[in-house]
């Protein structure tokens, strides 16, 4: 068992241990758990100018910014150094060329968080802690001696409360003076030896801990200590906590019920209908019917698109190619321009508002803990409900958020049932509609149908798609009321850079179209659909436009379902096949450039067949 | 037994984990062999929910059945 005690070595690591910022520019790297609230301080640190860029090689993002006249990083949310998965390996890289490490801790969890505290402390680096949400602590009934665990880390510890500004001061005056903390003393001579020869004691420790990849990179073979070395760190931690922590907090408390209530399925599962309730209450009925009438109809269609009519048609003829593919029915300056801003943007901003709340309150990995039993059926497990929840608002919100999923196998799985029978909320408003006008038998039939299509395709995929998925294993933390500034932050950032990733694949697909439109390509096509409509799936040949046009925009595809005259079963048909159907072109351009062009294609080309197969056989057995 | 075996409201403390990854992942939240932990909630054959001091976790099935636990302590 380790000693603790509060005097410490930190004075005897000589001159070099206090390392003065007064020249050059560093590399401040942030590191925490995931949700400690790091981006606060990302953003209080570089301001509103950013840069978000994927890191080389992956699809993992990562935020830069600067700060006096250091380069200030963010790295995902790990729970520890190693090479676990893409986000893992990311977070590792830029932690081994860190100048200074600020290391953000929950310090209502300090169990969970003070092990990656303790690792960074191991690797060497400077590092500069900051617990945050100390108010909560304060509140709770938890005392933490700060001092003490700053004698014991020995590294400057400092109480913040980040959301509120509370000791960010004393945080970035901190970072200018930082030193190494206090190694655990037995690893520091098991260190020596690959210390050597590595050159590099963070990387020393990488390879030490097992880390294959760091070990290659330098030529040498992998350890296999990590066992030791984490049981070692745990208990070293858990010696700290003894010290440090006095937990005075009452058993049972609301939260703690609430917590376990959205779990167990018999609670579960009512409150999980009521916010899906809530959720197609703001999003289904305020935002995409009042503020979207608003932002597209009067503002986009009855503003904007005159004015740029009238702007370009003094320059180009309306009339001319260039001027069917600028301000025609498809154009890049109308319709486009309406489609992104009028549309997809409150509805973007609207799910990313709900998003935040689920994930701040801390009910989305407990609804991820409900349903992670149904999950497995499909060869997903409970984290694939966030891009689902997703797609459901914008196809390509949901594909771009697969990204989260743990392997490329899940990754996949998600993809493709996001882009077949995942509805977006622009066509489930006009579907909602021409249901609900046929009454409740119809519209339990349709969801039915639709049901049962993502299981089967969920579970064939499962079955052909080599390899295994991860099983669920997550941290589930407290439930607390979301801060009003951390969700708007959220919100924003993330609607801000979706938005920045999709408009030039919606401007490619819009011009596209245009091309084809300006070519008579759409009339060939609708014409070679007939016999698809009429004949197999029994409803109006003119149902064939809503299809052309449901390559477009799927709820243009729904819009134009609603002017044909046809009985309640050839309704139901038709909207069962416009679901089904090949993903809007901006999904496509998306889901090309995320899952690569051969799966792209296998996904579009399958659904073109599960629409008309399922839609035909519908029609045949009820029609 | 199995960590996927455990009952609602039993304590168990754990025994070996087999798996390597999943060993790593749950020292990182503070359980090793010989920690105490909670089954607060389960969900019919699907993930238990567990504490370990302050911490709920959830672990799925394939997860459970990886972890040995000893029964009534």
């Amino acid at each position: 068992m380790l000693t603790m005690k509060a005097h410490d070595n930190r004075h005897s690591h000589g001159p070099h241990s206090e390392q003065r910022l007064t020249q050059g520019s560093k590399k401040i790297v942030l590191v925490g758990n995931p949700n400690v609230g790091k981006s606060v301080f990302f953003g209080y640190l570089t301001g509103i100018y950013t840069d978000v860029s994927n890191y080389p090689g992956t699809t993992v993002e990562i935020a830069r910014g600067n700060w006096r006249e250091h380069t200030i990083l963010d790295t995902p949310g790990i729970y520890g150094v190693s090479s676990f998965n893409d986000e893992e390996m990311v977070a590792r890289d830029i932690i081994l060329d860190a100048d200074i490490i600020l290391n953000i801790v929950d310090s209502t969890h300090l169990e969970r968080d003070l092990f990656l505290t303790q690792q960074l402390i191991d690797m060497g680096k400077p590092v500069v802690v900051a617990l945050n949400f100390f108010d909560e602590v304060e509140k709770s009934g938890i005392s933490i001696d700060v001092n003490l665990l700053h004698e014991l880390l020995g590294v400057d510890v400092i109480p913040t409360t980040a959301i509120a500004q509370k000791g960010v001061d004393q945080v970035s005056r901190a970072l200018l003076e930082t030193r190494p903390g206090r190694q655990n003393p037995e690893l520091h001579s098991r260190l020596h030896q690959m210390l050597a020869t590595v050159g590099s004691q963070a990387e020393a420790l990488m390879i030490l801990e097992g880390d294959t990849y760091v070990a290659e990179r330098h030529g040498v073979l992998a350890l296999d200590e990590r066992d030791d070395i984490y049981i070692d760190r745990r208990n070293r931690v858990n010696d700290i906590l003894q010290h440090v922590v006095c937990d005075n907090r009452p058993e049972s408390s609301f939260r703690h019920l609430l917590g376990r209530a959205v779990v167990n399925p018999i609670s579960g599962v009512p409150i999980l209908f009521a916010v899906l309730y809530a959720m197609y209450k703001i999003i289904g009925v305020w935002v995409a019917g009042d503020i979207v009438g608003i932002t597209e109809e009067t503002i986009m269609q009855g503003r904007y698109e005159p004015w740029i009519r009238s702007v370009v048609s003094g320059t180009v003829s309306p009339e001319s190619v260039i001027g069917q593919i600028l301000i025609g029915d498809f154009g890049l300056l109308t319709m486009t321009i309406t489609y992104l801003l009028g549309l997809l943007l409150p509805l973007v901003l609207g799910f990313y508002l709900i998003l935040a709340i689920l994930e701040d309150s801390g009910y989305l990995p407990r609804l991820a803990t409900l349903v992670d039993r149904l999950m497995t059926t499909v060869g997903l497990n409970g984290r694939a409900v966030i891009p689902i929840i997703l797609g459901f608002g914008c196809v390509q919100l949901g594909t771009i958020t697969t990204r989260l999923l743990a392997t490329n196998r899940e990754k996949s799985i998600a993809t493709v049932l996001l882009n077949f029978a995942i509805p977006c909320s622009a066509q489930i408003g006009v579907i909602a509609g021409m249901l609900a006008a046929l009454g409740g038998k119809m519209m339990a039939l349709y969801i039915a149908i639709i049901f049962t299509v993502l299981a089967v395709a969920g579970t064939i995929l499962n079955k052909t798609i080599p390899g295994k998925s991860s099983a669920l294993l997550i941290d589930l933390p407290p439930m607390r009321l979301p801060r009003i500034e951390n969700v708007a932050r959220k919100t924003l950032t993330r609607s801000f850079f979706f938005m920045r990733e999709a408009y030039p694949w919606f401007f490619l697909g819009s011009f596209i179209v245009a091309l084809l439109q300006v070519s008579g390509g759409l009339t060939v096509w609708q014409k070679l659909l007939t016999p698809l409509t009429e004949g197999w799936l029994q409803i109006p040949k003119e149902a064939a436009t809503a299809f052309v046009m449901g390559l477009v925009r799927r709820d243009f595809g729904a819009a134009g379902l609603t002017e044909l005259a046809m009985s309640p079963m050839q309704v139901v048909t038709s909207l069962i096949v416009i679901t089904l159907f090949v993903p809007c072109i901006a999904s496509l351009m998306i889901l090309f450039k995320e899952r690569g062009s051969r799966e792209a294609l296998m996904v579009w080309a399958g659904s073109w067949v599960a629409a008309f197969m399922v839609g035909g056989i519908f029609s045949q057995i009820m029609i | 037994m199995c960590l996927s075996e455990v009952k609602k409201g039993q304590r168990v403390s754990i025994v070996a984990i087999s798996d390597a990854n999943i060993r790593t992942q749950f020292i990182r939240f503070g359980i090793s062999e010989g920690s105490l932990i909670k089954c607060l909630e389960k969900i019919p054959f699907g993930p238990l929910m567990i504490l370990h001091h302050r911490q709920e976790i959830a672990v799925g099935q394939e997860v459970a059945k990886n972890i040995l636990v000893n029964g009534e302590c």
